[in-house]
């Protein structure tokens, strides 16, 4: 889970990590109180999980409150790379800016660790500087144990040459940071930049801050972190329902059991799609082991809502799962949908293999339901439902 | 031969009376797995039946080890507990522990692996969030159906558990000498090349296929391993060619940042190393069929 730019702000705050005065807002009218506080001037920030927003215009200085309402009404609502801005953050302005620097600590999966990432070449993106010029980027490998403290900070530091005078206090934000990267199970916390100001302080001006969220359970902080706006509604319900659901842009429906054969379906659908008008699937459903009926139920509710979609695949590989049991899953499921009073009018194909694959075959074909229609192989129950989505 | 497990493992289940330890405990004695013994403080002196069979719960897995000469655990307990688990299998030197819990955090599988490591790397850790390792006709260890298909030529490594079946059901009539899940997650013990390189290694494998997914740069390291190590044919597959920028595909791993992490990348890298690959599962299995055929 990437977090905005403000609550990365708070979690940097809340861990000790220097950072300047912000609030957000998704009123206009609410940047003038906030400006007043802030002593009459202040930064409007777009607050969009996409870099490039300042020359997209989503970041402008306010010399005034009025100023500050009028830049936040110009800001809420644009579009920028597709994202909406929903809110901005009011923050305090920079004192006088004399170096920018870079600092972040990440996943290693590579090397099955953690890293930290430091330059004094900071203020652009990472991977542009490490492109031109590698030698001004250090990577310090971490031990997930023994972690990050003075010592190792200062490591850091003298890897990435900060200039002497801002030594003690660069380790000092980077053992705090580290504190925010374990005490948060992040998966990235990044400052960028990390500025060294007139004062001789330095500041964590922008930052970006990715979470686990399978360490959820142990933060039910991040409950109100979810980012409630840019949720699309189907992948709402289906998160609501239990199910690991990702809306794509296409039109077969896919529901499968395993992430991996689910993934290896979506290819399957967009290559047999090329010879039936290019359709594509319309969204990632694994409804994992054991599918019950309930859980058929579940999927096929949410496919099934979907104006996008024109046919649905169900692909099923019968491990532990016995595919006599998915067969009945998907009859019952039908019939709980027809009960509830929803017009199900989309046609369904079936792809069951494995574990008593013949049993479940037979129970569809007896069923003889007038939208669900068997093929036996992955590759040709793709291009069947390809081709149905295709016709309608 | 085969890898890591054969019909002399005798491997104990950390998690065996949950709900999810139980009803694979009795699917892998039914496959013929040498389960001796649970583990579970609050149960120890106590025995799980399972059809007719007693199986011993135990405090500890040192005290498991000690009494039954256990070398492999397989790890059921739920992911708030999983590193404490995998920790004390670690500290027991059990020479294989196999973590099909799903879901862990990120921090917890660092933190165990980086434990591992200090303790001299004296344990295997396959997983965590994989399906386990079935040598088939001797023994299986974990959730991969043991009734798929038969002891055969062909090695097989793969990221996905239901690719693996489907795959292992595709060439059940050639049959497999091990197929090991290694898991989907941004960190997993046992990588690609580690399996690549016993594979390599392994009399009865004649041929190995490699099922990668989208994420990371393991599929090319494994290839740039391949080029140099590996002198069996190796058949590629690689899922997750559709899948968009910055979604997770189920797997926490599974997802494409920026042009990195990328399925024809992965492809390309294998390609470059010589590995067929295959467009679909099915045609996968074609190719690892004609190698075969000669």
């Amino acid at each position: 889970m990437d977090l905005f730019e403000y609550q990365a702000r708070d979690l940097f705050a809340k861990h000790d990590v220097p950072v300047l005065a912000g609030e957000v807002i998704d009123t206009p009218e609410a940047a003038r109180e906030i400006t007043e506080r802030l002593g009459g001037k202040s930064v409007v920030k777009a607050q969009v999980k996409v870099g490039g927003r300042g020359k997209a215009g989503g970041v402008k200085l306010a010399a005034s409150a009025d100023e500050a309402v009028a830049r936040a009404t110009d800001i809420l609502g644009m579009d920028i790379k597709g994202h909406t801005v929903h809110k901005v953050m009011i923050a305090e302005t920079a004192p006088e800016i004399v170096e920018e620097y870079y600092v972040s600590f990440l996943l290693d999966r590579a090397n099955r660790t953690f890293l930290s990432i430091a330059s004094v070449e900071g203020g652009m993106e990472i991977e542009e500087v490490a492109a031109t010029r590698p030698e001004a980027v250090a990577k310090t490998p971490i031990d997930a144990i023994d972690g990050v403290d003075e010592a190792k900070a200062r490591e850091i530091v003298a890897a990435a040459k900060f200039p002497a005078e801002v030594a003690d206090k660069v380790a000092h934000v980077l053992v705090k940071l580290w504190d925010t990267f374990i005490k948060s199970d992040a998966l990235l916390v990044e400052v960028n930049p990390l500025a060294k100001v007139a004062s001789g302080d330095v500041l964590a001006l922008d930052g970006k801050v990715s979470l686990d969220e399978n360490a959820e359970f142990r933060h039910p902080e991040y409950e109100e972190l979810h980012d409630k706006d840019a949720a699309n509604p189907l992948e709402a319900a289906a998160k609501a329902k239990g199910l690991n659901y990702v809306k794509l842009d296409g039109e077969v429906g896919i529901i499968g059991n395993g992430a991996g054969l689910v993934m290896s379906t979506l290819d399957v659908v967009a290559y047999a799609g090329e010879n039936h008008g290019g359709v594509k699937p319309a969204n990632f459903l694994d409804i994992g082991g054991g599918a019950s009926a309930q859980v058929m139920a579940n999927g096929l509710e949410i496919i099934l809502g979907d104006p996008d979609v024109r046919s649905v695949f169900v692909n099923v590989f019968g491990g532990i799962t016995a595919c006599d049991e998915v067969a009945n899953g998907i009859i019952q499921a039908l019939k709980l949908l027809e009960d509830r009073g929803e017009k199900v009018e989309k046609p369904l194909v079936v792809r069951l293999d494995g574990n008593n694959a013949e049993l479940g075959r037979k129970i569809l074909t007896d069923a003889a339901h007038p939208l669900v229609q068997r093929v036996d192989t992955m590759d040709g129950a793709a291009a069947k439902a390809a081709e149905l989505a295709a016709a309608k | 031969m085969a890898i890591w497990l054969n019909k002399d493992s005798k491997v104990i289940v950390q998690g065996m009376t949950g709900a999810t330890g139980q009803k694979h405990t009795k699917l892998m004695l039914g496959d013929g797995t040498e389960v001796v013994g649970g583990v579970n403080p609050r149960k120890a002196g106590t025995t799980v039946d399972f059809d007719g069979t007693e199986v011993p719960v135990f405090g500890t897995v040192a005290e498991a080890i000690e009494k039954t000469g256990a070398n492999v655990s397989v790890i059921f307990v739920p992911e708030k507990f999983t590193k404490d688990a995998v920790v004390e299998a670690i500290d027991a030197e059990i020479p294989l522990a196999v973590v099909i819990t799903e879901g862990i955090a990120v921090h917890d599988t660092a933190s165990f692996w980086a434990y591992a490591g200090k303790k001299g790397n004296k344990t295997r850790i396959i997983g965590p969030n994989c399906p386990g390792i079935i040598t088939p006709g001797q023994s299986n260890v974990g959730i991969i159906p043991g009734d798929i298909t038969k002891p055969g030529r062909i090695g097989l490594v793969s990221k996905s558990g239901t690719l693996t079946y489907q795959m292992m059901y595709e060439l059940r009539d050639i049959g497999f000498s091990t197929a090991v899940g290694i898991g989907g997650d941004p960190i997993i013990g046992t990588t690609h090349i580690d399996a690549l390189a016993a594979f390599q290694d392994d009399p009865d494998t004649e041929l190995i296929v490699m099922i990668g997914e989208i994420g990371g740069d393991a599929e090319e390291r494994a290839a740039a391993f391949i080029k140099d190590n590996v002198t069996k044919p190796v058949v590629g597959y690689v899922a997750g060619f559709t899948a968009p920028e910055g979604k997770t595909m189920g797997h926490a791993g599974a997802i494409v940042s920026g042009s990195s992490g990328t399925a024809q990348a992965k492809k390309e890298a294998l390609e470059a190393a010589g590995v067929k690959v295959g467009k679909t599962p099915t045609e996968t299995a074609k190719l690892a069929r004609e190698i075969l055929a000669g």
